[in-house]
């Protein structure tokens, strides 16, 4: 027959009206525009006008529809009814939960707070959550980063004032060589592929360092198939070639760094003036002087001798480090699995990069000392990382390492390098400390989590016990500036340091994927005393889906999905800021809950004021906030600046400082939910140093004053916990920890072999063991969703060519793995682009069955399995009888990264081991079939 | 049998480069949810919550390793969905005159009202590019968001299709090849885009770019002057700052 044509409208009504909030399907936080029809989400599209994601979304926010209609969304409040873990509650009203909740909260509000662990997971609210913690009283809060990347935030704030997460970004425009470590698909999700897009349009050079080549490493011009947790060793060879070679920024070091700062002969303190300020030499005056007068010219490499001591700089400490054979390229590249040429030829491309091409940006500009620059040197080279080499019991140091070379190469914050954003670049200095002594029916004198400036800041009773469930900020972990979220059931199931009463925890699934030692922690979860009561006696959780979690705890407050709920992505917490822009953005609820669900949020302000907290309540006693869309248009955390920075004011005309607008959400609607302020061409870069930044941060509310400082190279605090174990001063650590922390708290980068394969024979377990999330799952709570889990539903255990020969692996085939700690038998598959003593899997695909409203023989729960089994919350026993966490001794940051395992060929078993018995739902498992259509 | 038009005016398709495609799945899923709404019958989900979860995709990604002569295996990312070919064998196949492609602009579509569901177009197909919807029983394939790129109710900078305005990484490009000056004419041009499987004469409309060239390390002959040591030993280094201090604008020098 003829060629047919067919008569199509090919201009449909495409919806009702659009609804622009943000998306809430990772940690990204792009802006979307949500297509209703007849009342419902018909389709998710990215928003081009926002400042994070500019119209793109990835897989996950495009699912974002099949997670607003989950059929695992809790629909009421739950109170268990069997016992823990069998999955039995009956629904109860919400008046009925919230006097449940009142009741045992109030009690320990007013007698012992401590006995409260809040701890919330995939919270985007933490500025709040904290404000409420820190109201309740207890010491006992934070949210999830401690087993996530602290690493990453710590060594990054300490050195340079800002870290990458998504705190900062390289300049995309004008890179010309990118070196991305590790997996780093987590944060920022959207902006680093369109970052990766517009350097491969330009043809700019990707280098990837990873054991696994997946993902953002497959698209890299040159792989380095490193050896896991050896990263810090592979970036110090670096640095000793640069240095060695001279290519290093000496102007920047000396003008912008405290490389030129003097270290204390004695002390190893840095030496000050009586105002507080780093002392160096001026090579003109060759005098010891402040190093922000106006004129001085700061010397690297001069000694300062008086009253019998020499005090040498900083840089002179780095090259007595550095240039030692140590660090060269031939003697770590066994240990790296990086051939020696390989690190040298790297080393040598970014000295090319970064002084041959580098280049001059005509803008004016006046640094901190007063003194104007015609122009800004660009050095186009850049870097990211993020878990990869931070989920190592050495991450710390590691990640400080990379941040010092990337100072070196004088790559931070000026054209074609690194760039922060808003309200990053700020000093430590600009932080606050933690704080934690509670007393009952008070709230703390300040927030949970901060940056210790040294031992007196950490959080220890008179007695030197950790104050902390989680024992942040101890002798343990001095610098756990996000808490450790992995101890807290450990550590109350142990009641070490303590009992607690009730355990109260958000989005966090930790009975599950999101713990160390799975088993062992659903163990603890349902163990009990003596008397018959649970060991963890009160258990309240709220989630939005049935997650394995629920089953563990006796009070469920269910949640609303993030298209029901209002949310603000403030500059008080984490903002969604851009390099050249302060930004933020707010949720609301395009679509009212069609069940007997409340916004996690607004719960808390109930509680807050039912409870009687007092920063929850107005004089009269009559609560302070009706919900949390009230709170985040009225609340002040300093005279004019709020939650929101946008439309502040009584005419709603200011940005980031003014008083309350009580239209404030109603004109975020108008403009597309999100809001913007430029920061002025000449103060785009430099941040630190450049007034004209400074000067625009105080107008907007971001500091209150300027406050310019200094990266620092050599960390100061870290030398005072170090030399706290060298015995001096009134706050001692305790002897056994007193070697550890000689060797780690180090205030220059090192590196040390991650503690499990220093524990256990290494030629029984020889082969490193890893997880990434795929890039369609990365962080969001939605493995379950009907369409990304037609993408991955499914997790082999991937092994590289050599393994795969030598235990005689087939396509089907499966393994028995086994570490220091368990065992699990999971199928395998080959993979080719891998180092080649590393295997790993897809993190959180495997699911328990009756969870999640899947089928009890979905994939997930027959063949999806766990690495958590095979890690465990604590090293092996060291025969000492202590309780040595699996965690970086600096911050304690999880280990993950650290396993090491060995595997064997078995024959296939009916399904993934461990398994476990399948969990009564509480809700309906989902339909058979979808035709998904909202529209007629 | 049916007939393909004698020639297009337009030869709309798209240009996928796999040298920046990170895999990440925005494409499959954002065309999933523009499509099930739109177009036609829904994208329906078999066993969606469920063992061996089944469902309708017009676009999809698939993994492959790549092992060159020299240096490690490679990953490749490739995204596949109807190529909307010249000499498209699944039109020609259809017995019913469902499966045709349009003269305006070359868009190889279903009418979905005269599919039978016989799926001879998908086995004709040599690329896999075409799923019969085990709900609704027709062929399902990529339409170019026909319902798009001349939506009149859509800004003009979306009409595009789905895929296309979600690839985050900037992969994905639409244009109409039959002009040599088109954006995706001249990315083709410049980069060297290739058809799949040529020698099968389908003359496919969409192109791929291929991966640039990978781990080709620099020869260190050419590099090593940059890393020549600036002293012997290590206290060497500390009178090399000095000097070099002093060379800096405003050294004492």
């Amino acid at each position: 027959m003829s060629a047919p044509q067919h008569r199509i409208d090919t201009s449909p009504k495409v919806s009702d009206e659009i609804r622009q909030t943000t998306c809430y399907m990772c940690a990204c936080r792009c802006g979307i525009n949500v297509h209703m029809k007849d009342g419902k989400v018909a389709y998710i599209e990215g928003n081009r006008d926002h400042p994070v994601n500019k119209g793109v979304l990835c897989a996950k926010g495009s699912a974002g529809i099949m997670q607003h209609n989950a059929p695992s969304r809790l629909r009421k409040p739950l109170l268990r009814t069997g016992p823990r873990g069998s999955g039995e509650f009956r629904e109860i009203s919400w008046e009925e939960a919230m006097n449940t909740a009142v009741g045992w909260l109030t009690e320990i509000h007013e007698t012992a707070p401590h006995k409260l662990a809040f701890f919330t997971g995939r919270d985007q609210s933490q500025s709040f959550t904290s404000f409420w913690a820190q109201h309740f009283g207890t010491p006992n809060y934070a949210a999830h980063g401690g087993f996530c990347s602290v690493n990453m935030a710590a060594a990054g704030i300490y050195t340079m004032g800002g870290a990458f997460w998504e705190f900062g970004q390289p300049d995309w425009d004008r890179t010309k060589l990118f070196m991305l470590f590790g997996v780093a698909e987590d944060h920022d999700s959207n902006p680093i592929k369109m970052g990766l897009g517009k350097l491969k349009e330009r043809g700019a050079r990707v280098i990837g360092v990873n054991p696994i080549r997946t993902g953002y490493n497959a698209v890299a011009d040159d792989w380095v198939g490193i050896t896991p947790g050896t990263d810090g060793l592979f970036i110090l060879a670096l640095v000793h070639e640069l240095m060695r070679a001279g290519k290093i920024d000496l102007h920047y070091l000396a003008q912008y760094t405290n490389a030129p700062v003097l270290v204390d002969g004695e002390t190893g303190l840095l030496l000050r003036d009586e105002d507080g300020k780093q002392l160096v030499i001026d090579r003109i005056t060759k005098k010891p002087t402040p190093f922000d007068q106006k004129g001085v010219r700061p010397d690297l490499s001069a000694t300062y001798r008086h009253a019998g001591v020499t005090h040498r700089t900083v840089m002179a400490h780095m090259a007595d480090r550095y240039l030692s054979p140590d660090y060269s390229p031939d003697a770590v590249a066994d240990r790296c699995g990086v051939p020696a040429d390989r690190i040298r030829a790297i080393a040598a491309d970014l000295a090319r990069v970064a002084f041959d091409e580098a280049f001059e940006l005509d803008l004016e500009w006046t640094d901190f000392r007063g003194e104007s620059h015609k122009t800004m040197t660009g050095r186009p080279v850049s870097f990211h990382a993020m878990r990869g080499i931070s989920a190592h019991s050495n991450g710390f140091q590691t990640c400080r390492a990379l941040h010092v070379l990337q100072i070196l190469l004088g790559s931070v914050e000026v054209p074609g390098g690194f760039r922060f954003k808003p309200p990053y670049p700020k000093p430590v200095e600009a932080h606050p400390t933690p704080h934690g002594q509670g007393r009952p029916g008070r709230p703390l004198a300040g927030p949970h989590l901060g940056f210790p400036r040294g031992p007196e800041d950490l959080q220890l009773d008179e007695k030197g016990k950790p104050t902390r469930i989680d024992k942040a900020f101890s002798w343990e972990n001095p610098m756990s500036v996000h808490g450790l979220m992995h101890m807290v059931i450990s550590n109350a199931h142990a009641q070490d340091p303590y009992p607690i009463d009730t355990l109260f925890m958000y989005m966090a699934n930790m009975a599950w994927n999101s713990t160390m030692n799975t088993s062992g922690v659903i163990e603890m979860l349902t163990d009990r005393n003596d008397d018959g009561g649970y060991r963890i006696p009160r258990i309240i959780y709220s989630d939005a889906y049935s997650s394995e979690m629920v089953a563990y705890a006796d009070l469920i407050l269910p949640d609303t999905t993030y298209l029901e709920r209002h949310d603000c992505i403030s500059l008080l917490d984490r903002p969604i800021c851009e390099a050249d822009a302060a930004a933020d953005a707010i949720r609301w609820p395009v679509v009212e809950p069609d069940r007997d669900v409340r916004g996690f949020q607004s719960v808390l302000i109930e509680l807050g004021a039912r409870i009687g907290l007092p920063g929850f309540l107005n004089e009269d006693g009559s609560p302070k906030w009706k919900d949390y869309a009230d709170y985040i248009v009225t609340h002040e955390r300093r005279p004019g600046i709020g939650p929101l920075a946008g439309w502040r004011g009584e005419d709603g005309d200011q940005a980031g400082r003014g008083s309350v607008n009580p239209d404030q959400l109603d004109r975020y609607i108008e403009n597309g939910g999100f809001f913007v302020e430029h920061i002025p061409d000449n103060a785009q870069y430099m941040k630190p140093w450049n007034m004209d930044y400074q000067d625009w941060a105080v107008k907007i509310g971001l500091f209150d004053a300027p406050q310019p400082f200094l990266f620092q190279l050599y960390v100061e605090p870290m030398r005072k916990f170090q030399r706290a174990a060298e015995g001096h001063g009134d706050q001692q650590p305790p002897d056994h920890l007193r070697d550890r922390l000689k060797q780690v708290m180090d205030p220059l980068p090192i590196w040390y072999e991650p503690f499990e394969q220093t524990l256990v024979d290494t030629d029984q377990f020889a082969i490193h063991a890893l997880t990434q999330r795929p890039m369609a799952m990365y962080h969001s709570w939605g493995t379950q969703n009907a369409w990304l889990r037609q993408l991955h539903g499914k997790n082999p255990l991937y092994l590289p060519t050599k393994l795969w020969q030598q235990h005689g692996f087939k396509e089907g085939d499966w393994a028995r793995v086994t570490s220091a700690h368990g065992e699990i038998t999971v199928p395998v598959a080959h993979q080719a682009a891998l180092n080649e003593n590393t295997i790993w899997t897809w993190n959180a695909i495997g699911k328990r069955k009756g969870t999640w409203a899947l089928s009890e023989d979905a994939p997930e729960a027959r063949e999806g399995f766990l690495l958590n089994h095979l890690i465990h919350e604590l090293l092996p026993a060291k025969g000492d009888g202590l309780r040595w966490a699996n965690s970086d001794p600096i911050t304690g940051q999880a280990a993950w990264f650290d396993l090491r395992v060995r595997i064997e060929k078995v024959a296939a078993p009916a399904e993934a081991q461990p398994a476990f018995d399948p969990i009564k739902s509480p809700v309906p498992t989902g339909p058979t079939t979808l035709k998904w259509k909202v529209g007629a | 049998m049916t007939d393909l038009p004698a020639q297009t005016t337009r030869k709309l398709g798209l240009v996928i480069d796999l040298d920046t495609c990170v895999g990440c799945h925005a494409c499959v899923i954002s065309c999933k949810g523009w499509n099930t709404e739109n177009y036609g019958a829904p994208l329906s989900d078999q066993r969606p919550y469920g063992d061996e979860p089944m469902g309708t995709f017009l676009n999809r990604i698939h993994s492959y390793e790549v092992q060159p002569d020299t240096g490690p295996a490679q990953t490749i990312h490739f995204p596949k969905s109807c190529l909307h070919c010249e000499n498209a064998p699944c039109v020609t196949v259809c017995p019913t005159g469902a499966s045709y492609k349009r003269s305006e602009d070359g868009i190889v579509l279903v009418n979905e009202d005269h599919c039978i569901g016989c799926g001879l177009c998908a086995w004709a197909c040599p690329y896999g590019a075409r799923e019969l919807d085990q709900a609704e029983g027709v062929m399902k394939k990529c339409t170019l968001c026909v319902d798009r790129i001349y939506n009149e109710n859509l800004p003009e900078e979306d009409r595009e299709p789905a895929c296309v305005r979600t690839c985050p990484a900037g992969a994905r490009h639409f244009g109409d090849f039959a002009d040599p000056n088109s954006a995706v004419s001249q990315l083709v041009e410049k980069r060297g885009g290739i058809d799949l499987m040529p020698e099968l004469g389908t003359a496919p409309v969409n192109k791929y770019l291929p991966p640039r060239a990978k781990d080709r390390w620099d020869d260190e002959s050419l590099l090593a002057p940059l890393l020549t040591p600036v002293a012997k030993e290590p206290s060497g280094f500390l009178s090399w700052l000095d000097k070099a201090l002093d060379k800096l604008p405003g050294g004492s020098a």
